[in-house]
């Protein structure tokens, strides 16, 4: 199918894009397109104008400063995928960016589209969600820093407002004595999750000292696990505390049956992924140790 | 806004709003002016009649429409030409020499059986020849082959030829260097 009608702009400036956006609340950013576009070809979404940032320089770059990675809003999935100092400064962006979709998609989709699309199964918003990173919001006049875990509200959903553009993403860097994972499940390679999780675990003498876990595609939004978090805290990252983590898992999968899963695989998905990601990324802060 | 001004338009005369662009194809600059709904997938087919890049799902699935975009292969049913103004494209159309001489990836193809019916092949085509411009040395495990091509559907079910010949194209790259 092909899009609806729709009038284009391709401003050089933040400023000039927030004007277009601050005086048609059905406007809407282009960045990437490797979500936008297709649902505009399904006819899903129909914006009265695609405001297209690919002129903005300035959203196009990304560095690494101090413990954060701040990556603006263009900045292309493969790019940072393929980026030395952010993969030494936080290898796992690398690991959750090979699991979206496929290497052609990752060319074109960036980072600040698929945060600001927020689909609920999504790889990046779970990662930002359990790393403790923040989103960037520019407005006429002024800007905000918004939480990731205030940022998702629903599927697709987020705390932007109208007359509001994402502008950068802070990804936090791996802390010392940390090992991370991120996997999916999916019913066939680079499709979205039926369910993932994004697992950090900080290690002292054997002993979980943090745990910050993440799931995508079994609820409305990127959920923290924070029950299954507590189970780990204070205990090594195997054995009961992993089994009680594990099952505490199950409780965030609260995404109905659907065409490809029921709740109940989800649930179980949910489970398994905890154990697995825990696993792997307890046996990396034991290497990094 | 923009299109309730267009529903006052008459029967007949298209409400969209014209967008001049220009970009090179294969080396040749080509300026229109097009719809900005228009997808770059259909003006590399209908305005420049480049039926060499395929359409299959339009949706970003299945891969037949991969183009090389700024150096990067892209889905150009993800894209729109107003998207492409300024930029380089590279279709199916410019991968052999002018001669005829195939490039070492159709070669490839062509020895190892790549294809049957050859829908999907300009984009599987296309995406390789961006990857291994890219990576000169791809490591060559029949997962990481895989992993390469997993964006591209081919509906004959001739994978197993086509990774043959993503291995026979490293190949060719390779000694062509």
């Amino acid at each position: 199918m092909k899009p609806a009608l729709f009038a284009y702009a391709a401003p050089q400036s933040v400023e000039e894009a927030l004007e277009i956006l601050a005086s048609d609340e059905m406007a809407r950013p282009l960045a990437g397109g490797q979500s936008l576009i297709p649902t505009m070809n399904f006819r899903i979404a129909a914006p009265s104008t695609l405001v297209d940032l690919r002129r903005i320089g300035a959203l196009n770059a990304h560095a690494v400063e101090g413990d954060v990675i701040r990556v603006g809003a263009m900045t292309r999935q493969r790019n940072l995928e393929r980026d030395g100092a952010v993969q030494r400064a936080n290898p796992l962006i690398a690991e959750v960016l090979g699991n979206i979709a496929h290497i052609v998609i990752r060319n074109r989709g960036t980072v600040g589209g698929s945060i600001a699309h927020a689909d609920a199964a999504a790889e990046l918003p779970c990662m930002l969600v359990a790393t403790g990173g923040s989103v960037v919001a520019r407005r006429a006049g002024g800007e905000r820093t918004i939480a990731a875990e205030d940022f998702f509200h629903f599927h697709m959903t987020t705390a932007l407002e109208v007359g509001e553009l994402l502008t950068e993403v802070r990804i936090p860097a791996l802390p010392p004595r940390t090992g991370y994972a991120f996997q999916e499940v999916a019913r066939r390679h680079g499709d979205y999750a039926l369910a993932g999780v994004c697992a950090l675990v900080t290690l002292k003498d054997g002993v979980c000292t943090a745990v910050s876990l993440a799931a995508c595609g079994v609820a409305s939004k990127p959920t923290r696990l924070a029950e299954a978090e507590s189970a780990l805290l204070g205990a090594p990252p195997e054995g009961e505390a992993l089994a009680r983590a594990s099952d505490a898992a199950r409780e965030y999968a609260t995404a109905a049956d659907d065409r490809q899963a029921s709740a109940d695989y989800r649930r179980d998905l949910a489970s398994a992924l905890v154990r697995r990601t825990v696993t792997k990324a307890a046996e990396r802060a034991r290497e990094r140790a | 806004m923009a299109r309730s001004a267009a529903r006052g338009t008459p029967l007949g005369q298209s409400p969209d709003p014209r967008v001049a662009v220009s970009m090179t194809v294969n080396g040749e600059r080509v300026e229109r002016e097009v719809s900005p709904r228009m997808l770059l997938s259909d003006f590399i087919r209908h305005e420049l009649r480049l039926t060499g890049t395929h359409v299959g799902c339009e949706h970003g699935v299945c891969g037949c429409c991969t183009v090389i975009i700024d150096g990067k292969a892209g889905r150009s049913c993800l894209a729109f030409a107003v998207q492409a103004d300024g930029a380089s494209i590279r279709t199916i159309e410019s991968v052999a020499d002018a001669d005829g001489t195939l490039h070492p990836v159709q070669q490839a193809f062509r020895e190892c059986h790549g294809l049957q019916c050859g829908y999907c092949t300009p984009g599987f085509v296309m995406s390789i020849v961006d990857y291994l411009e890219d990576t000169p040395d791809p490591d060559l495990s029949e997962d990481a082959i895989r992993e390469v091509l997993s964006g591209n559907l081919c509906r004959c079910t001739g994978y197993k030829n086509i990774v043959a010949a993503f291995r026979r194209s490293a190949e060719l790259m390779r000694g062509a260097r």
